[in-house]
């Protein structure tokens, strides 16, 4: 196999699938917020709760256009640059995605019209029902992708036959205790994405004493739900953490830049690997057990070092503990970040200093949710999937020129979309909810 | 050679009817976007079209995804040979319909000409690109494409376009701005409905003297019709097309509109069937052929596929349906005037 096809197809699938995940969680988690602040106005009848499903809703909207095309592009990558993986794993993962078309991505793609479209034209009732189906369906979306990815880390319910792997028990893949752990991770994380993102645009306008009263409504509804779900998305992480240990060691040892197999293993607060040397630069500030109770809840437990494995197994271990380090930090920020918000969620306005924070933690959740990402495929390499197949292995036999224009492509094009996605995300978003019904300006809601 | 199994076949013909159902419905709006700079001469008509594709677009695109999402369960080796070798023209593709995505919702964003000029650009190109390639595409699939024993393709972009293949991908774009402009006059009032409907009878022409150049290459330069003459009811496909299409420039609306997608559905089964049980022939020896036999995946996937493509689909179905018919309405004044209008 070419060396060459097999890096620029990685580095494109790279590019596709982080510029892809940037719009995703916002899409997972904001449907569930625009579904709540529909809920209360059909309830209630409160106009201003209309405002807020529009003005979030647009934004929603804008976010939601590159999350689609996006995704198109990654379904037909399996395909495109990884066509010995497909056809090795088809069986089971094509199912997977075939299925995540039928049953959710239908759904959502339909009703989200519905809802963009129908505010004049289904009852309010039956409006509010469609964006609960986007919210379920977009979450349920993620389920089946993440069964996917979770067979890759770790292959369940499969038997070699015919030089592929076929299904064998449909339930051991559906049930597959790691893709569980990593879809509730994913999906808290997701979640919380969203509860920052209208705490952090409600915080600019707030800044501004813009609309006070929508923004503190806004913030209300995002307050509570953003601090349970960053206390949520560190207690699945740990989970998921614990699944790794137990599923692959090597990813766990690379993530710690754990070299030598201990019992008691203790964690440093401070390391840098030296990867050539298989050992770290610096490790200080032990507490001791705590990597091995963190693995196994046990602080004298045995944690494998990654020199314990064959070197060709050897994930990067640099990326892979940078990635692991800076999501967890980011984790805890989050924690006090949103607590901060729930304290003063009541008057906001009245603390400058945590409503700047908060706009300028926007950034911070995708970054986060990336180095989460980046953690769980780098970690897994040099696999596809999982001691089942190399990733060299797996690359499409065709030339290395046709794959390093389509990355240049890719580069330059979601480059340029990016920049008109956040330049419009920006736009909609500082010039705050549409003028209250009634004033002569609007037509659109009756 | 493996006899081929029920579960195979089944599969094949669903693999068929799926790419249909997908010309089907995205066929109008593409086409619709290959017209815009053609048909509209003001920013209103421009909206208008835009309007018309509004709610649908998107759900439409969705059977794309199915699509593609099918042959990599069904048939992991079809999925795998066909999307590789057909890389450049499958990326352009895509490409193209990310760039038409993204101009339907950010078009009305910020008020400029050159900003909603960039747009109808992206918009046309991204309709055409599409159209034009899954033409040219299937037309190579129909004469085979050089594929090896191990499923690598000895070919590049310029081999697919071929006489053969640029036939079919004109046929593909007629077809679908025919489709288009069809739903347009639906979808549209006064003058931009009579420019539609005078417009549609024009293309139809075009559409029928291609499609007969087409059914005549096809005879020439593939073996389409060998299925037919060892199984002469599947002639009922090509026959029906054609009545189809000629009762389509007999009818009005919605009827036209609806034998039209009769007409592209019979045409792909007319296609598609035709190299059956192929999926990707190859012209470097049929012995080397992907085909629902040697791409399939195993009985347990299909089966479980199959259950579930037998609950959701006609599910999906219904749904799509009822949202066609709550906005079956003409797009109106009224209608762009609201918040919510592209």
């Amino acid at each position: 196999m070419d060396v060459d096809v097999a890096l620029l197809s990685r580095l494109q699938f790279a590019v596709a699938v982080f510029f892809h995940f940037i719009f995703v969680p916002l899409t997972l988690g904001l449907s569930v917020l625009l579904a709540v602040m529909e809920t209360i106005y059909v309830r209630t009848g409160n106009e201003q709760y209309k405002r807020m499903t529009k003005f979030w809703g647009r934004l929603f909207l804008i976010n939601f256009a590159l999350g689609i095309v996006t995704g198109i592009t990654l379904e037909f990558q399996f395909g495109t640059n990884w066509s010995r993986y497909a056809e090795y794993v088809g069986d089971i993962f094509g199912s997977l995605l075939a299925i995540e078309a039928t049953v959710a991505f239908f759904l959502e793609s339909t009703f989200i019209a519905l809802w963009h479209f129908g505010w004049d034209k289904v009852s309010k009732r039956t409006h509010l029902v469609s964006i609960w189906l986007v919210a379920i369906a977009s979450n349920l979306s993620a389920l089946w992708i993440i069964l996917a990815n979770g067979w890759m880390q770790h292959p369940v319910g499969y038997h070699l036959v015919n030089g592929r792997a076929e299904l064998e028990n449909f339930f051991a893949v559906l049930t597959n205790p790691y893709a569980w752990g990593q879809y509730f991770h994913t999906l808290s994380g997701a979640w919380m994405l969203g509860g920052f993102f209208v705490l952090g645009v409600s915080a600019w306008h707030l800044l501004r004493r813009n609309e006070t009263d929508f923004f503190k409504r806004s913030v209300r509804v995002a307050a509570a739900f953003t601090l349970i779900l960053t206390l949520l998305v560190a207690v699945f992480g740990h989970s998921q953490g614990t699944s790794v240990a137990e599923y692959q060691p090597e990813k766990l040892a690379a993530m710690e830049a754990h070299w030598e197999t201990k019992s008691g293993a203790p964690m440093y607060l401070l390391t840098w690997p030296d990867e050539q040397n298989k050992r770290n630069y610096v490790d200080i500030i032990p507490v001791p057990g705590l990597l091995s109770f963190m693995a196994y809840t046990d602080f004298g437990a045995e944690v494998k070092g990654l020199n314990s494995f064959p070197e060709e197994d050897h994930p990067p271990v640099l990326l892979s503990f940078l990635s692991f380090r800076l999501m967890v930090a980011l984790g805890g920020l989050f924690i006090l970040l949103a607590l901060l918000a729930f304290l003063y969620r009541k008057d906001l306005e009245e603390h400058p200093l945590v409503s700047r924070l908060l706009v300028c933690n926007i950034p911070l959740p995708y970054l986060a949710l990336a180095a989460g990402w980046a953690l769980a495929e780098v970690g897994r390499q040099p696999w596809i999937v999982y001691r089942l197949m190399r990733t060299s292995e797996a690359v499409s036999p065709i030339p290395a020129y046709s794959v390093g224009i389509s990355l240049a492509a890719f580069i330059v094009v979601y480059a340029l979309l990016g920049i008109v996605a956040i330049f419009l995300l920006h736009k909609y978003a500082t010039r705050g909810p549409a003028p209250v019904p009634g004033a002569a300006a609007t037509e659109g809601g009756k | 050679m493996p006899e081929i199994t029920m579960l195979e076949t089944i599969w094949f013909v669903l693999w068929v009817l799926l790419w249909g159902v997908y010309f089907v419905l995205d066929g109008f709006d593409l086409g619709m976007g290959v017209l815009l700079p053609f048909i509209s001469s003001n920013e209103q008509e421009r909206r208008v079209i835009y309007n018309a594709a509004g709610p649908f677009w998107d759900g439409n695109e969705v059977w794309l995804i199915t699509a593609g999402g099918v042959t990599f369960a069904a048939f992991p080796k079809a999925y795998a040979v066909m999307f590789s070798a057909l890389y450049a023209p499958l990326l352009l593709l895509l490409f193209a319909l990310i760039f038409r995505a993204v101009s339907f919702e950010y078009r009305n964003k910020v008020d400029s000409d050159g900003w909603r000029k960039a747009w109808d650009l992206c918009q046309f190109l991204g309709s055409l690109l599409p159209a034009l390639l899954l033409g040219v595409a299937f037309a190579n699939l129909f004469q085979g494409i050089p594929i090896d024993g191990e499923g690598v393709y000895h070919g590049n972009i310029l081999k697919l376009l071929n006489p053969y293949g640029l036939l079919g991908g004109v046929l593909f774009v007629l077809m679908f701005v025919y489709h288009g402009s069809l739903w347009l006059g639906i979808k549209s009032t006064g003058g931009l409905r009579e420019k539609a409907v005078r417009l549609s009878k024009f293309i139809w022409l075009l559409l029928t003297l291609v499609a007969v150049l087409f059914l005549v290459a096809s005879y020439l330069f593939t073996n389409l019709y060998d299925n037919i003459f060892k199984m002469p009811p599947l002639a009922i496909f090509p026959v029906l097309a054609v009545v189809f299409l000629l009762g389509s420039r007999a009818a009005r609306g919605y009827a036209a509109w609806a034998l039209n997608a009769g007409f592209i559905l019979c045409a792909t089964f007319f296609g598609v069937l035709g190299i059956f049980p192929a999926m990707i022939p190859s012209n470097i020896d049929p012995a080397y052929s992907i085909t629902a036999m040697n791409a399939a995946s195993s009985e347990l996937t299909l089966t479980i596929m199959l259950v579930v493509a037998l609950i959701c689909v006609p599910v999906v179905i219904a749904y799509q349906t009822w949202v066609y018919v709550v906005f079956s309405h003409k797009v109106t004044e009224k209608e762009l005037q609201s918040e919510e209008a592209y």
